[in-house]
């Protein structure tokens, strides 16, 4: 039921990772040197402190965990004060059904077609957010 | 004719890929192997292909026609239930490895017991969702075919019932991704056309729709009312009785009804005139105009049931078994934000449709609105508008895609059920994947059956509610609070999942009161997701030294990026089940 253990194999004459190996884009081709062992000793000792939580590693994780939180909690703010509000400005507007846009009424028009493009911004702005975090937790983690 | 060679040619296409990929989906690691080679797109199609059901195929467009622009909140909803899994769950989730909400919470907080509660309410979810799966399915049979409503129900859930145990689509990405791209084509095409068909008429159409006066038929119409319904009258109509009861009067003839509400009986034929007003189910806004206006339809506090079922769907999502059990299958969980991003594309590209074809149906088959099954509104709408080959073959398409949304949506949610029954439901010496698969989906067709039908977005709807009462503040609070414990995620499932349960359950049964409370216990989300999070946090509180000793190493699992190495454990120690990681072999046979 497991798939092959370890690290990634690269097979040459295909030219491509073997299925067994982990996902996403292929790794990065590194230069081993002598001259690079001490950094690398480095990364797996911080690696270790994130893994075994000493306090280094404890206090990165817990970074990472309050910024990524807060990138959610802000875009549910923003999520709940605009799409949130929009059932009571329906129900206290009453003149809002009235206006037309392009030939459809208003509501219709932001609950029918402009809400969609609105939550695929606001995913793609999350994105973009939690990424940079992980990337900087990858980058102190290294550092 | 052509749309039950149609529907056929789906249920044999659906047989004959689960049976021949099975041949290929044997193992767990098939699966693994496969499901990492799977790119974002193909992930979101396929998630959005087992996501479509019927409630989104036939649902909302019915529940367009009845109730007008309210009803737009549920596709808003189901599609915003994805902002709020990517915002706080997809990444980390996919992190711990855990395979379903049991294995999660069982990894998260080391309690078999949790385990046990989290089992249970994943068949109720998944039942409850199943439910107007078949009935919807019942409802295309009989509106194409005129046989009984049984014949579709049974149908349905025994080609789910024999695909999952001949060894299920499920695996098959490319195949529930097609599913996703029939289901578009199935609706938006017939949207396309009968819009060109119908162009000349705009202007009258405008008129009508915006109208202070109730929808009228646009031709001779017989109407057969199926169920008991109660109609509101606001321009005074006459019509030929042909047989039946209304008003508490038996018998035949010419009826002429006032302003006000009436009585029809299950079984009367009423014959109406073209142009004659038509009487509306009281469900729904009686006159055009209220029927384009937000919250035109009355009814107690509709304000706040418009904020439980917001918060039913944006936060239900997250919690229906097959929904999460997909996510398993992204790489990683950089994927599977990727992922859910494409899903929110592809979800809101699909539910541009649902509402045209409700306005349009609100124009053309207003005697849907007689006998209040207003579900069947899509299926119905190429006959209304076109003739001939046209239609026949409009028709054929939209049932096709109706089909491949019952069988695509039951086939996810009887694999999770049979998933947990299977591995902790049954009795040992009965642990066998075939028979929960026959129990998962056999259950659900008594209640089909036997259950009143109530408009299946509706019921979907509640299956969100429990599961927004339930599942979320577990996996919201496990993935991002270090404080909960074991209790506290317990005492919190029970009484919010309970009374939400319990709630639905009544109203399922017809048993609720009039008013406010039983329109609350139809949506109880507002009530029951505060109550599940208040009595995790305080119970988790009042137990706090219960909380995991590696707790802090837990959620660095969670929320590090896999580049690191942390979460290697699942791909190089599958088998270790002290971790977070290494169930997921467990469901697959």
């Amino acid at each position: 039921m497991s798939e092959s253990g370890g690290g990634s194999r690269w097979v040459p004459e295909l030219g491509h990772p073997v299925q067994s190996e982990r996902p996403g884009p292929p790794p990065k081709r590194v230069r081993v040197v002598l001259a690079e062992r001490k950094r690398a000793r480095r990364v797996v000792r911080t690696l270790a402190e994130v893994e075994e939580q000493t306090g280094v590693g404890e206090m990165l994780v817990r970074n990472l965990i309050r910024a990524q939180l807060s990138v959610s909690l802000w875009l549910t703010l923003f999520v709940a004060v605009t799409i949130g509000a929009l059932p009571a400005v329906f129900y206290y507007v009453e003149d809002i059904g009235e206006i037309s846009l392009l030939g459809v009424r208003l509501p219709w028009l932001v609950l029918g077609v402009l809400v969609y493009p609105f939550l695929l911004v606001v995913g793609f702005v999350y994105v973009r957010y939690a990424e940079r975090n992980e990337q900087t937790f990858v980058n102190m983690v290294e550092d | 004719m052509w749309a039950i060679v149609a529907v056929a040619a789906v249920g044999v296409a659906t047989l004959a890929v689960g049976g021949f990929g099975a041949r290929f989906s044997r193992t767990t690691s098939n699966f693994l192997v496969a499901s990492r080679t799977v790119g974002s797109r193909w992930n979101a199609a396929a998630i959005s292909g087992e996501y479509l059901s019927a409630a989104s195929f036939l649902g909302i467009a019915g529940l367009v026609l009845k109730e007008g622009f309210d009803a737009l909140w549920y596709p808003v909803g189901f599609t915003a239930g994805y902002v709020a899994l990517l915002l706080f769950v997809a990444a980390p989730l996919r992190r711990s490895g855990a395979y379903t909400v049991p294995d999660f919470a069982e990894a998260r907080l080391r309690s078999a017991q949790l385990r046990r509660v989290a089992t249970g309410l994943v068949v109720i979810i998944g039942w409850l969702y199943l439910v107007p799966q078949l009935q919807g399915a019942g409802l295309t049979l009989t509106a194409i075919t005129g046989w009984g409503g049984w014949v579709g129900v049974v149908s349905v859930a025994g080609i789910v019932v024999l695909n999952v145990v001949v060894g299920g689509m499920r695996s098959i990405t490319f195949v529930q991704a097609f599913q996703y791209w029939l289901k578009l084509a199935a609706l938006s095409v017939p949207v396309f056309v009968l819009l060109i068909a119908v162009a000349g008429e705009r202007a009258d159409a405008a008129r009508a729709i915006g109208a202070d006066a109730p929808p009228a038929f646009t031709v001779d119409t017989t109407v057969t009312v199926r169920t008991d319904v109660t109609l509101e009258v606001l321009t005074p109509v006459q019509f030929e009785v042909r047989e039946g009861r209304v008003d508490n009067v038996r018998g035949s003839g010419p009826v002429y009804w006032g302003v006000g509400e009436h009585e029809v009986r299950a079984g009367s034929v009423l014959v109406f005139e073209a142009g004659s007003a038509v009487p509306v189910v009281v469900q729904g806004p009686a006159s055009n105009q209220r029927w384009l206006e937000p919250f035109g339809g009355g009814g107690p506090n509709p304000l706040l049931l418009t904020y439980s079922l917001i918060l039913a769907t944006f936060l239900g999502t997250m919690g229906l078994p097959h929904v999460l059990v997909r996510f398993y299958t992204n790489p990683d969980g950089r994927a599977a934000r990727t992922t859910t991003l494409v899903v929110l594309a592809l979800l809101g590209v699909f539910y541009l449709f649902p509402a045209i074809t409700g306005v349009m149906a609100r124009l053309y088959e207003p005697q849907l609105l007689v006998t209040g099954g207003t579900d069947a509104a899509v299926l119905l709408l190429p006959g209304a508008v076109l003739e001939e080959w046209p239609a026949r073959l409009l028709a054929a398409l939209v049932a096709a895609g109706a089909f491949a949304a019952f069988l695509s949506a039951s086939s996810g949610l009887v694999v999770s059920v049979a998933g947990v029954l299977s591995t902790d439901v049954l009795p040992p010496r009965l642990r066998d994947f075939r028979l929960a698969a026959f129990i998962a989906g056999l259950l659900p067709l008594g209640f089909a059956l036997s259950a009143q039908s109530l408009d299946i977005a509706v019921v979907v709807s509640m299956a969100f509610s429990v599961a927004a009462s339930s599942f979320c503040p577990l996996l919201l609070l496990g993935i991002w609070w270090r404080g909960l414990t074991d209790a506290g995620a317990i005492a919190g499932l029970v009484l919010g999942g309970g009374t939400s349960i319990v709630a639905v359950s009544a109203v399922i049964l017809g048993l609720q009161p009039e008013g406010l409370l039983g329109a609350l216990m139809a949506q109880p989300a507002v009530v029951t997701v505060p109550l599940a999070f208040l009595t995790m946090l305080v119970v988790s509180k009042a137990t706090g030294r219960r909380v995991p000793g590696d707790v802090a190493r837990l959620l660095a699992r969670l929320h590090a990026p896999e580049r690191l190495g942390l979460a290697q454990a699942e791909v190089t120690r599958p088998t270790d089940t002290s971790g977070l990681l290494g169930r997921h072999g467990r469901h697959r046979r």
